[in-house]
């Protein structure tokens, strides 16, 4: 193991950044895949593995990724929500690798909403 | 320096949950790695091993719900876990997202759970510094120390601060010593600095004998390099080139933990030649300590050190000026040392509007006895016992009365209830007749006698002292016997003045603090509850009904409905009494150990 210099702290704290961030709960923005029995049952894993690889690939660090139970509307699962830090959040219905990786890209990164498969901001519906 | 490649990967491998399972002494003996396989074998066994991490942390805190766990992101905050609970857990949370209420802290029993560790009282009213990593890192991992900000106070001292610098900010902290006596740290860093000689060297004292501590012990578990980063910074300030970490041998966790830590910083040349790269050398040896009380004591502490039999010395010399090996010598408490790398990155002047007016910074407590929520609590000084004791400690158990708190290790002292907004520091423990210590905080209710209380520290501390003193020696073993002649209902009203005359002159006449303060815990309570010794000496009572000389069991026929329960418990069989019917102790077999009491479900065993 090489010695370490007072600026290689940083670059391990940069490379340990996604770690702390999830640890803290804290980020940039956080998705949620809601994981009901509904979820699982209509490909809900696929999707948040999708995300997980999604994440590693482009190196997302600031970005939380979660689950949670069923959103309710249990027809048109797989579901995320996305919520950007200080934006409302939006839900996705009836998800699948493409769309999510889409939204990925378009919103999670680029911080686009995809008024295409979007279900409502928040409770609402986007028309 | 590129950094390793498999550390690269592992770093930024993405997971959708942390789970930090609580790895301190606490709750390991409540089978905290059981827990821990189990959750592991669960995630595996349902294909979740790439999108769940789980991770050991050090001591959370919350010893009395152990073994515990933290779930982020979400911040869920469960308890008591069993093997038995994991699967369910990981079905409902991990796999469909549910948390799983039945597992979450339940303040009382009329309120619903609380599911976030930040909405639970223990927790959010802490102000946790040196505490600041606990249950966000694994403690065997230096990157995740160093995710935390770890080592850049280290890497300030060393490129932008000169040794005085570095002393001047730790005085202008207001830091104190947190092993006793609270002697200003950065004045005894000066002292050593200035000592004459290039040979010096840095003590990290984690002897930590006071019975029920563990302070020192989760510090180290939870975060071994706070306490070597602080020791770097003041090694460099004073001029020393090797610190001993003296830990007793009864903590292995800690001092497994720790080896880890040197090791990996170590590895990093955190520890060892130009560290960082400045040309500053410094590095650490682990003496093993075989748990005598009176080695916690400087001086002792530094004859274990060389291989001699741990007795106090007259100072002066102080160590500063003569320690191990007759060199200079800086000596510090674990938590004194896991204070610098916060002084030393957020400044003297953030420092020091946490307090009081004469006591800076935060203190630890470990907080046991007849309190609801047992654990490790950490708060700015000036918190009141109240606080300490209803707010975080969540009150006494059984719906039963407060009575006291017993602070400072076996010397301190009892502090009543009338006392109880009392915001604690030095200077103000000291007043009410007790003392800070090392930060054991025992808390009484109203089935505690208070004078058993006297005569159990006494006992402690007749057995530890190391008889070098005659008054130390003599005079606690002499105190002790008065007072259990008085808990045994052979107290004559002339003892209580012999108390106070001998107190006086264990008190003057011992050359360590540990013969310094053995009095306080008799005098405190004489002080406080004067009336309990009087109940025992003039009336042959124990009010609090303990001890067994001076108290009898007796049965109330009007509550006892005959249930035999008591009848069939009693050890001694002198419980009388036809089923159904009112029962009847036999006074002169009973030997009253309490078991009718305890197993009597309506009350009716009375004591007096
Ligand atoms: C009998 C006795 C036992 C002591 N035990 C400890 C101990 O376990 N841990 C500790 O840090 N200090 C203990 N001390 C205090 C040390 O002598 C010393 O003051 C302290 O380690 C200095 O560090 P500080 O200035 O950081 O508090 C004890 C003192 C006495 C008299």
């Amino acid at each position: 193991m090489p010695k370490i210099k007072p600026e290689d702290l940083n670059k391990i704290a940069e490379r340990m950044r996604r770690q702390t961030l999830l640890r803290e709960g804290a980020g940039r923005a956080k998705v949620t895949v809601h994981m009901g029995t509904c979820g699982i049952s209509a490909g809900a894993r696929k999707i948040m593995s999708t995300l997980l690889t999604l994440f590693e690939e482009q190196n997302v660090e600031d970005v939380i990724l979660t689950t949670s139970g069923c959103a309710g509307l249990c027809s048109r699962e797989p579901m995320m929500t996305v919520e950007i830090k200080d934006h409302t959040p939006v839900k996705y219905a009836d998800l699948d690798e493409d769309k999510t990786r889409k939204i990925f890209h378009d919103h999670i990164i680029g911080g686009k909403i995809v008024t295409d498969y979007a279900l409502g901001k928040g409770s609402e519906r986007i028309s | 320096m590129m950094p390793d490649e498999v550390i690269q990967k592992e770093a930024n491998k993405a997971y959708r949950a942390h789970l930090l399972i609580c790895a301190g002494t606490g709750c390991v003996s409540n089978r905290a790695f059981k827990v821990r396989d189990a959750l592991v074998e669960e995630i595996q066994k349902r294909g979740l091993s790439d999108e769940v991490q789980v991770i050991a942390t050090g001591c959370q805190g919350f010893c009395a719900q152990g073994p515990i766990m933290i779930f982020q992101p979400d911040g869920i905050f469960y308890q008591m876990l069993t093997e038995e609970n994991i699967s369910h857990l990981v079905e409902e949370h991990l796999v469909k997202g549910r948390p799983v209420p039945k597992l979450m802290y339940i303040p009382s029993v009329d309120e619903p759970p609380i599911p976030k560790l930040e909405d639970i009282d223990f927790f959010n009213k802490q102000r946790l510094l040196v505490l600041r990593n606990r249950g966000l890192l694994d403690p065997e991992k230096i990157d995740e120390y160093i995710a935390r900000d770890g080592y850049q106070a280290l890497a300030k001292a060393l490129t932008t601060m000169t040794p005085e610098q570095i002393i001047d900010e730790v005085k202008s902290s207001g830091l104190r010593g947190r092993g006793g006596a609270g002697f200003p740290t950065g004045q005894k860093w000066a002292i050593a600095r200035k000592s004459p000689g290039d040979e010096k060297y840095i003590i990290c004292n984690a002897d930590e004998g006071d019975p029920g501590a563990f302070m020192d012990r989760s510090i180290i578990e939870s975060d071994p390099h706070s306490v070597l980063e602080g020791m770097t910074i003041g090694a460099f300030a004073i001029g020393a080139a090797h610190g001993y970490i003296y830990i007793r041998e009864e903590y292995p966790l800690a001092m497994k933990r720790l080896h880890i830590a040197i090791d990996q910083a170590r590895d990093y040349g955190l520890l060892g030649e130009d560290i960082l790269g400045t040309g500053f050398n410094f590095d650490v040896s682990v003496h093993r300590g075989a748990g005598a009380f009176v080695c916690g004591e400087e001086t002792s502490l530094i004859g274990s050190l060389e291989g001699r039999t741990p007795e106090p010395r007259i100072r002066p010399p102080f160590p500063a000026q003569s320690g191990v090996w007759e060199k200079p010598t800086n000596i510090n408490n674990v938590e004194t040392w896991a204070n610098v790398p916060v002084i030393i990155n957020r400044g003297s002047a953030w420092y020091t509007s946490l307090g009081t007016e004469t006591s800076k910074g935060t203190k630890v407590f470990s907080v046991v006895g007849k309190v609801n929520n047992t654990g490790l609590v950490e708060v700015p000084m000036g918190t009141t016992l109240r606080e300490i004791v209803y707010d975080i400690g969540g009150g006494i158990p059984g719906g039963k009365r407060f009575k006291a708190v017993q602070t400072g290790g076996p010397s301190g002292g009892c502090i009543p209830e009338s006392k109880i907004d009392l915001p604690i520091d030095f200077e103000r423990l000291t007043e009410a007749g007790s003392i800070m210590g090392s930060g054991g905080l025992i808390v009484m209710d109203e089935e505690t006698c208070m004078v058993d209380v006297a005569r159990y520290f006494l006992d402690f501390l007749r057995g530890e002292s190391c008889g070098k003193c005659t008054t130390c020696r003599e005079g606690i073993a002499a105190m002790h016997d008065i007072v259990a002649d008085i808990c045994n209902g052979e107290g004559k009203i002339e003892d209580i003045e012999l108390l106070k005359d001998l107190s006086e002159a264990v008190r003057d006449a011992s050359l360590c603090a540990l013969g310094g303060t053995a009095p306080n815990p008799v005098l405190s309570t004489l002080q406080y509850f004067r009336d309990e010794y009087d109940a025992h000496i003039n009336e042959k009572k124990c009010p609090a009904g303990v001890c067994r000389a001076l108290i009898s069991f007796r049965i109330d026929p009007e509550k006892c409905n005959g249930c035999f329960l008591c009848n069939k418990q009693c050890p001694e069989k002198v419980i009388h009494g036809k089923p159904k019917e009112p029962q009847i102790i036999d006074q002169e077999g009973c030997i009253k150990c309490g078991v009718c009491r305890e197993s009597c479900k309506f009350g009716a065993v009375i004591v007096e």
